[in-house]
C-alpha cells in the first residue's frame, strides 16, 4: 500500500530540521522510517512533509564522556549498536538487546530513537534504558530538555515529545554492575520483557542498588520497587531468594493489559520467569558488569 | 500537484536517474519503472523478506523504503545477483538442497544469504539461523533451506566467486 503523498526535505543541522518540521502545516522527522512508513502505509498517520534527519553529522555517534557516561545519538541503527566496540565492552546487553530487535532488514535502518519516539509499548529498547536509568535529550525550537526514560513514554504510542522536538541523544552512567535483558516473544515484538542493572559496592560482592523494569506489559515499562527495595544492600548471592520472597506481590501491582500475547496471569507469570533468570544470570557473572 | 525529485543511485552496477513523487517506494520503483519483477512483494509490513534488495550491501525491506532514499546509493536485486547464464553458487545450493517449492520467498532467502555471506563467509549454525530468522517460508520448514546455506558457509571460496554478479543489461524504463 502507498502512502498518501507528502514533501520531503533533507536537513544538514538540526535547527535546520526543528524549523523545517515546525512550519506550517504537519510536519515529521525521518530517519529508518521502519515504524514510520508502516503507520503511514496503513494511512494511519499522515504528514504533509517528512524531514530526513540522515544527514545531520553527528547523530550516529557513540561515545563514553568525561563525566563517564555513555552517549549514543538517537539516529544509530540497531545494527550499528549492536557492533558497537565501546557499547560491546560496557553494556553488552544493549548490544545483544540491538542485535536481536525485529529481524536483520529493520536493524539496518531502524533507530534507537526513532523505537522510542514511536511509543510502541512491545519494544526492547525502552525498557532496559528505563533499567539503565538513561535520560533522552530533546532538542526543540527554544534548545534542549531531557527527560526520564521512565518519563518518555505516555502512553500507547504516545510520548512527551512535542512534534517539532528532535531527539539527540541518550544518555546514561557507565554501569559499574550486571546488566541482564530477557524477553519473550511470539512473533517479532516482545510480549513480555524485564531489564534488570546493578550497581554494585566496592568489592563487587554486594548489590549497592538494583533498577528493574518489565516491559510490554502497560502501555509503558514499569518498575519493580519491591523487588529494587529487597535486593538493596543485599550480598550477591542471597539476591535470587530474596527476589523470590517479594515476587508475587510485586507481580500482583504491575499493570497489564490482556491482548493477543497472552491473559494478565500468564504475562505476569512470565516476567517472574524472567526476572529470575536474569537474576540467576546477574549472580553468574558474580557482580561483575561484564 | 506533487514535486517530483531527482534520484540518481547505481541498480545492479548500472547508474540509473529518475525523477519520481517523494512517497513512492523502491519496490515499485524497481518492479513498476524499471521492470524489474524479481522482487515479490508479500507482506507489505517488513516482516516476510520476500522483498529484500540490498542497500549498499545491507539488506532492507523494499516495500517500506522510501525511493529517494537511495539517492546515491547502490541497490542490488536478485537479478544483479544472478548470472546471465545458469545459476550463482548460492541460488545452486538453493536448488541442489531441495531449499524452494513455490519460489515466491527465493529471491529474499538469496538476497538475504548473499548479505550474510559476504559479511560472514563461514557462520555457524546459530549464525545463520539468527540471520534468516526474519525471512518467512510456508513451504519448505526451513530445514533444507538451512541445509543449503550450511553448504556454503563450509566451502572455501575465493572472494570474486563470494561477491554478487552484477548482471550487465539494460533496464527498460516504463512509463507511467
Amino acid at each position: 500500500m502507498l502512502p498518501t503523498p507528502f514533501e520531503f526535505e533533507r536537513a544538514s543541522t538540526i535547527a535546520d530540521a526543528v524549523s523545517a518540521v515546525g512550519q506550517e502545516g504537519d510536519g515529521m522527522f525521518y530517519s529508518g522510517g521502519t515504524e514510520l512508513l508502516l503507520a503511514m502505509k496503513m494511512r494511519v498517520i499522515h504528514t504533509e512533509r517528512l524531514v530526513d534527519i540522515k544527514g545531520i553529522p553527528g547523530l550516529d555517534r557513540i561515545v563514553l564522556n568525561d563525566a563517564n557516561e555513555l552517549e549514543i545519538g538517537s539516529r544509530c541503527t540497531h545494527m550499528k549498536i549492536a557492533g558497537d566496540s565501546v557499547i560491546r565492552e560496557h553494556v553488552p546487553a544493549l548490544a545483544s538487546l540491538c542485535a536481536n530487535v525485529a529481524n536483520v532488514r529493520v536493524r539496518s535502518v531502524g533507530t534507537i530513537g526513532g523505537n522510542l519516539c514511536f511509543g510502541e509499548p512491545h519494544a526492547d529498547p525502552p525498557t532496559l534504558l528505563g533499567a539503565l536509568d538513561a535520560r533522552l535529550v530533546l532538542q526543540g525550537p527554544n534548545g534542549t530538555r531531557s527527560v526520564h526514560a521512565d518519563d518518555f513514554i505516555r502512553s500507547e504510542l504516545e510520548t512527551v515529545r512535542e512534534p517539532d522536538e528532535l531527539m539527540i541523544v541518550i544518555i546514561f552512567p557507565r554501569p559499574t554492575g550486571p546488566i541482564t535483558y530477557r524477553r519473550f516473544k511470539h512473533g517479532e515484538r516482545p510480549s513480555v520483557n524485564v531489564g534488570m542493572v546493578w550497581s554494585m559496592e566496592a568489592g563487587a560482592h554486594s548489590i549497592k542498588s538494583a533498577r528493574v523494569r518489565v516491559g510490554a506489559l502497560g502501555s509503558r515499562p514499569q518498575p519493580l520497587k519491591a523487588v529494587e527495595g529487597v535486593l538493596k544492600g543485599l550480598p550477591v548471592h542471597d539476591a535470587h531468594r530474596a527476589i523470590q520472597s517479594v515476587l508475587a506481590q510485586a507481580l500482583d501491582e504491575l499493570d497489564v493489559n490482556e491482548d493477543r500475547h497472552g491473559s494478565a496471569d500468564y504475562k505476569r507469570h512470565l516476567a517472574g520467569v524472567l526476572l529470575l533468570r536474569n537474576a540467576e544470570e546477574a549472580v553468574a557473572m558474580r557482580g561483575r558488569a561484564t | 500537484m506533487t514535486n517530483l525529485h531527482p534520484v540518481s543511485f547505481s541498480l545492479n552496477g548500472q547508474p540509473v536517474e529518475i525523477e519520481i513523487p517523494a512517497h513512492t517506494l523502491l519496490i515499485d520503483l524497481i518492479r513498476d519503472r524499471f521492470g524489474l519483477k524479481g522482487t515479490k512483494r508479500s507482506c507489505d509490513m517488513e516482516v516476510c523478506g520476500a522483498c529484500t534488495m540490498l542497500l549498499d550491501g545491507d539488506p532492507i525491506s523494499s516495500c517500506t523504503t522510501l525511493a529517494v532514499d537511495v539517492d546515491g546509493k547502490e541497490i542490488t536485486t536478485i537479478e544483479g545477483v544472478t548470472p546471465p547464464n545458469g545459476l550463482s553458487r548460492i541460488q545452486n545450493a538453493f536448488v541442489l538442497h531441495g531449499g524452494l517449492q513455490c519460489g515466491f520467498c527465493t529471491p529474499g532467502f538469496i538476497m538475504a544469504v548473499t548479505a550474510l555471506l559476504k559479511a560472514n563467509p563461514h557462520p555457524t549454525d546459530e549464525e545463520i539461523r539468527h540471520y534468516l530468522h526474519g525471512n518467512l517460508c510456508r513451504c519448505t520448514g526451513y530445514i533444507k533451506i538451512f541445509e543449503a546455506v550450511k553448504s556454503l558457509a563450509a566451502e572455501q571460496v575465493s572472494e570474486d566467486a563470494a561477491l554478487p554478479v552484477a548482471r550487465q543489461r539494460n533496464f527498460r524504463l516504463e512509463t507511467s
